[in-house]
């Protein structure tokens, strides 16, 4: 009703000079390119709506943790770390906190493995898009990719991997403002009803380390020393062995 | 011989120069310990620069005694050889010095058996100076400090011990520094042969230390695979190797290794290969010598 209306406002407003012919041209080719823009824009509705859909279901089944302590076995693969195989636990309590503890030692945990807390991923306002499907872990996913709504926030984008069938996120890929771009893979086996996973691979940059040979006074045993390439990616994995879910934990655990 | 033994013992720690290595290496000892407990994180904060981009870095845990005896040992390390050849170049130029040389070799003893007596009272001295290093930079920073895994800061690597692996390498790490220390006791006790007084093989064995570890240090190719392999002083810092491990295949190291134990073993035997010159040359010299004082 009011289209034509503003067909006509518009004509008039070019002061008249097309013809009623033309008038009913300039009138279809309006309808037509509002069909067209619908035509590209409600599947993309439809979509956002079903990743967001999607996501609620994968955040409800998240949600049903509200905390947990996991033993773990953690393997550090970084150029040039040699750290020793460490046996860690894992403290995680809604929303979003999450320790890595070695007891026996010390374990430099990289920056970014906050992420291996999927909550933290989920929680805060942002927009989903739908990217279509792919395949991680043998298993065909779903590709949805989160913009956070707050322009300060540091996480700039995160692509998540979702398993829709099994609502597990299998991959997540994560764009940060400070360091970098962070990979979390998660298999799951025992504890996949709560959505927990078996075994956790994170993947991050790495900056270059050297120190001058002065400071060191480094033994030169002969051998050819390799070179570290840069910007060579880190490896952490961490395989879960047991969990305890929902029995509480306690705050003091992450300071 | 073991008379003979005591009595070069007795002489040794009767002088007081005798002592005055070990109040430097406590006087060391506990500056560096001082000032890595008020601000070692500083000094962690300095060597793990480009670790603390990409990692958490537990500060508190890191700075613990195994750490502070292996800074400890880095630095003292280089300047103990100096503290030996202070006794070492005295045993035989002291008493030609004193004038109780002639005296000495008037004695029931040959004079090889009274120049390995010296020497062995040389090496005990230096293992008593290792002993006394490793109860205070040790012992006392465990004791300070706590004990944690150990880290250390290589030229392109980062070092992880776990804490119960780290004993046995300190064990052995001493052990080398006491055939090292030897080396150096060794070649003053040779120049000690040469002269009438002690300033003259001390310093001459503290002026070769010095240019041969600069020499070592210095990384120059026309050097790096003709001279340096054959210097006492590119071998004497062989002791860390000790706290390097094998890692395996994904990068991890594997607790209770070393990471070239061969090289280890080489460098150890040019060292005693350097022993048993030094130590020869000094009785060949010392058999030919005309004493005259």
């Amino acid at each position: 009703m009011t289209r034509p209306a503003i067909s006509q406002n518009r004509s008039r407003a070019a002061g008249d000079r097309r013809e009623p012919g033309r008038r009913g041209y300039t009138l279809f080719s309006i309808l037509l390119s509002l069909l067209s823009l619908s035509a590209v824009l409600l599947p993309v509705g439809a979509h956002a709506q079903d990743a967001a859909s999607l996501l609620q279901k994968v955040r409800a089944r998240l949600d049903q943790v509200n905390d947990y302590q996991a033993a773990g076995l953690m393997k550090t693969n970084v150029p040039f770390l040699k750290v020793p195989e460490a046996q860690v636990i894992v403290y995680f309590k809604k929303p979003d906190k999450l320790k890595i503890k070695n007891e026996k030692g010390i374990s430099l945990v990289p920056k970014g493995a906050v992420t291996i807390s999927l909550n933290n991923l989920l929680k805060g306002g942002y927009t989903t898009l739908d990217a279509g499907m792919d395949t991680a872990g043998g298993y065909k996913v779903k590709v949805i990719k989160l913009l956070p709504q707050d322009d300060a926030a540091d996480l700039v984008l995160s692509t998540l991997y979702i398993d829709e069938a099994r609502l597990l996120i299998l991959k997540a890929r994560t764009t940060t403002r400070e360091n970098g771009t962070y990979e979390v893979e998660m298999r799951y086996g025992k504890y996949i009803a709560y959505a927990l996973p078996d075994k956790v691979i994170f993947t991050f940059n790495t900056k270059s380390y050297k120190l001058p040979k002065g400071i060191t006074f480094d033994y030169d045993d002969g051998s050819k020393k390799q070179e570290i390439p840069a910007g060579t990616k880190g490896k952490v994995e961490l395989s879960y062995s047991s969990y305890i879910i929902n029995k509480g934990v306690s705050d003091g655990v992450f300071q | 011989m073991w008379k003979l033994l005591q009595i070069e013992l007795f002489k040794i720690f009767k002088r007081p120069r005798t002592y005055i290595p070990f109040g430097a290496i406590a006087g060391m000892v506990l500056i560096i310990q001082l000032g890595l407990k008020f601000d070692g994180r500083s000094y962690l904060e300095l060597m793990m620069s480009s670790l603390s981009d990409s990692f958490y870095i537990p500060y508190t845990m890191i700075m613990n005694g195994y750490l502070v005896a292996f800074i400890i040992l880095n630095t003292l390390l280089i300047q103990v050889p100096l503290l030996v050849a202070l006794v070492a170049g005295d045993t035989v130029a002291g008493e030609a010095n004193m004038g109780t040389l002639r005296l000495l070799v008037t004695r029931p003893f040959s004079r090889t058996q009274l120049m390995l007596v010296k020497f062995a009272a040389s090496v005990i001295y230096t293992v008593l100076l290792l002993v006394w290093m490793a109860i205070l930079a040790l012992f006392l920073s465990m004791l300070l400090f706590g004990t944690n895994d150990m880290l250390i800061a290589r030229n392109n690597v980062m070092e992880q011990i776990q804490a119960s692996d780290v004993l046995w390498r300190y064990v052995a790490a001493f052990g080398y520094a006491t055939v090292a220390l030897s080396t150096v006791a060794a070649l003053a006790f040779l120049l000690s042969i040469f002269a009438e007084n002690s300033i003259g093989p001390i310093v001459s064995t503290i002026s070769i230390v010095i240019v041969l570890t600069i020499l070592s240090e210095m990384r120059i190719p026309l050097y790096d695979n003709t001279v340096k392999p054959w210097l006492f002083t590119s071998h004497m810092l062989a002791w860390k190797g000790f706290f390097y491990s094998r890692s395996d295949g994904q990068g991890a190291a594997i607790p209770g290794t070393i990471e070239n134990l061969p090289a280890i073993l080489r460098s150890l035997g040019v060292l005693l290969a350097y022993i048993v010159a030094f130590v020869t040359a000094a009785i060949w010299v010392f058999k030919k010598k005309d004493i005259l004082s």
